[in-house]
């Protein structure tokens, strides 16, 4: 046991999933301590072989230790995780049993508390290291697992206490505890009550007060800032290039984006959009239909849409750069125009690797495609990904 | 000249609009409050009223509900959440454009409005290509069905969204620039009167993101 919570408190401990031949606990520890698997994997065996105690470290380390890359998201349990559960258990106790008649064996009064002991901590240790805002409807299986490993650490005490036949003296101590806290408890009731409206009242108004401060300390980083940019400002680009920066930061900040639509597509548009904004001093709209969500392909997407964002504000005399996506039936279509004096594609020289590379390669090498026409009135990118 | 009413609760803003569009329309009146922008647009018939969309009072909305007079209003407003902007078109102003729109553009829609024409920025056409997303495209010489777009007023709106004129999107699709017109205004009639509870849904979803 202390072992097993040893090992778990190392941060950077992680099972190692492409590894494994159970769970890939030896092969986390093997990869943490930097010797071969095979190594930890016969120095378990041996804990095994001494009285059991071997499984029960593996079982906990397994389920304390988080997965490192590899494993799709493990957390949640799916409809086989009980049964899982229910397997691994009665095979570790048919293991103790055989252990057991064996012959090698500590005793009873030892190896079954600890057992018990063992799965009820670790319930309790994976309820803990969960995430902390669990969705409402987890939140009963986390109760109900808290209770049961609570219930499985309570068992493990009272059976230790009754296999060392200490069980009657703890029982009268435990009955004279009751009776004081109960005691206790009736004469101190309206204060603590008293106490627990007041802390929860306490709390709400710092939670309050948090958020105005939040609020403050927000307007005081973004806009006061600016407004101060603004005044100190000659150039009426800069002006309004600050001026757009900021509505925009203050646009995602009051629609609470920033932490909604992270890895979409319209978004990471709107960041690339801002990024060329700044740093060509140039106006780009994105004006997004539907969204997908952000993956190597429309990584790339993103990639070629903001070279385009990049060439429209560089070459476009300082005309608005537009920016068009639209999402629908799984194709993405993104439209990059300029108002600028335009060019001849054909007579771009060939180690310009601009469009050449970053935008029409980039598209063609994720299977989608790019296309650049341009005249008088200005140019346009249109990128297509399936 | 063309007349305009200005109703904007900010006074600066007020004050901006008319010093930008001097020489441009004749501002003939301005109204800081719903109750003040409905008498004033009522006594002095303008020919476009620009409005904004925030206001205490019930806002946009409720001017353009209250005003007896036959004025056309063009939603003027810093505010691009989908729910606000199709709630003033449904009310019956005839565009939407934001305040960061350039002096000469706003002009420029004004006389659009002033015709009778709809105005339509890049945002409010995207956000119009977005409420109809899910409806299967009208067949272009049937019954006009208010809940469906043709193909190619499909087309007429991405290329708004794509930030094009309506000159340049009637040399691009080889129609005349009064065609493009008719379209857009037909788009902007249906988003008017379509009686699809999906455009106010899909408006309150989109806040909600």
């Amino acid at each position: 046991m202390g072992e097993a919570m040893a090992t778990t408190s190392a941060s950077a401990l992680r099972r190692d999933p492409t590894r494994r031949i159970l769970g890939g606990v030896c092969a986390g520890i093997a990869e943490r301590v930097d010797v071969d698997p095979l190594v930890i994997r016969v120095a378990f065996i041996a804990a095994a072989m001494a009285g059991g105690l071997g499984f029960v470290v593996y079982a906990v380390a397994w389920i304390l230790m988080p997965a490192g890359a590899g494993e799709a998201a493990p957390r949640g349990g799916g409809p086989g995780s009980v049964e899982v559960a229910l397997g691994v258990a009665l095979l570790a106790l048919s293991l103790l049993l055989a252990f057991r008649s064996l012959g090698i064996w500590f005793s009873d009064a030892i190896v079954w508390p600890l057992v018990l002991v063992a799965a009820g901590g670790a319930l309790l240790w994976r309820q803990s290291t969960r995430q902390e805002r669990a969705p409402r409807k987890e939140r009963a299986a986390t109760v109900s697992r808290t209770g049961l490993g609570v219930a499985l650490v309570i068992a493990a005490g009272l059976v230790f206490l009754q296999a060392t036949s200490s069980l009657t003296a703890a029982r009268d101590v435990v009955l004279a505890v009751l009776v004081v806290v109960i005691v206790l408890g009736v004469i101190f009731a309206p204060w603590i009550l008293r106490l627990v409206r007041s802390l929860s009242a306490e709390r709400a108004e710092r939670i309050r007060s948090q958020e105005r401060a939040e609020m403050a300390a927000h307007l005081h980083d973004s806009v006061l800032q600016t407004l101060a940019l603004v005044q100190r400002a000659d150039d009426p680009k800069q002006v309004s290039a600050l001026a757009r920066r900021q509505e925009r930061e203050l646009r995602a900040w009051l629609s609470g984006r920033t932490d909604k639509a992270e890895g979409r597509l319209a978004s990471a548009l709107e960041d690339a959009a801002a990024e060329v904004e700044e740093a060509h001093r140039v106006e780009v709209d994105v004006v997004a239909v539907g969204d997908r969500e952000l993956d190597e392909r429309s990584d790339a997407l993103v990639a070629a849409a903001r070279e385009a964002m990049v060439n429209a504000a560089k070459f476009g005399g300082g005309s608005a750069v537009s920016v068009y996506a639209e999402t629908q039936d799984g194709k993405t279509h993104v439209f990059v125009r300029d108002r600028g004096p335009g060019f001849d594609p054909a007579g771009v020289p060939e180690d310009r690797r601009g469009i050449r590379e970053s935008i029409v390669g980039r598209m063609e090498r994720h299977d989608g495609r790019a296309s650049v026409t341009s005249s008088s009135d200005g140019t346009e990118v249109e990128l297509m990904l399936g | 000249m063309t007349r305009v009413v200005v109703v904007d609760d900010h006074e600066l803003f007020r004050a901006g609009v008319r010093s930008q569009l001097e020489g441009l329309v004749e501002i003939v009146a301005d109204a800081a409050t719903v109750d003040e922008a409905v008498g004033k647009i009522d006594v002095e018939q303008p020919d476009v009223v620009l409005l904004d969309v925030h206001m205490p009072g019930g806002g946009g909305v409720e001017v353009i509900k209250r005003t007896e007079s036959d004025t056309r209003f063009l939603a003027l407003s810093v505010s691009d959440a989908a729910e606000d902007v199709i709630a003033v078109i449904r009310a019956g102003a005839r565009g939407y454009v934001t305040k960061t729109i350039s002096a000469e553009e706003l002009a420029d829609a004004i006389e659009r409005v002033k015709e009778g024409d709809a105005v339509f920025s890049p945002r409010l056409a995207g956000f119009v290509l977005d409420a109809f997303a899910g409806a299967a495209p009208a067949k272009p010489d049937g019954d006009p069905d208010l809940d469906q777009l043709t193909p190619r007023e499909r087309e007429v709106l991405q290329h708004l969204a794509r930030g094009y004129m309506y000159k340049e999107i009637a040399r691009r699709l080889d129609i005349s620039t009064k065609t493009v017109e008719a379209h857009a205004s037909a788009v902007l009639r249906k988003l008017q009167l379509s009686s699809r509870h999906e455009i106010s849904r899909w408006a309150a979803e989109r806040k909600l993101l």
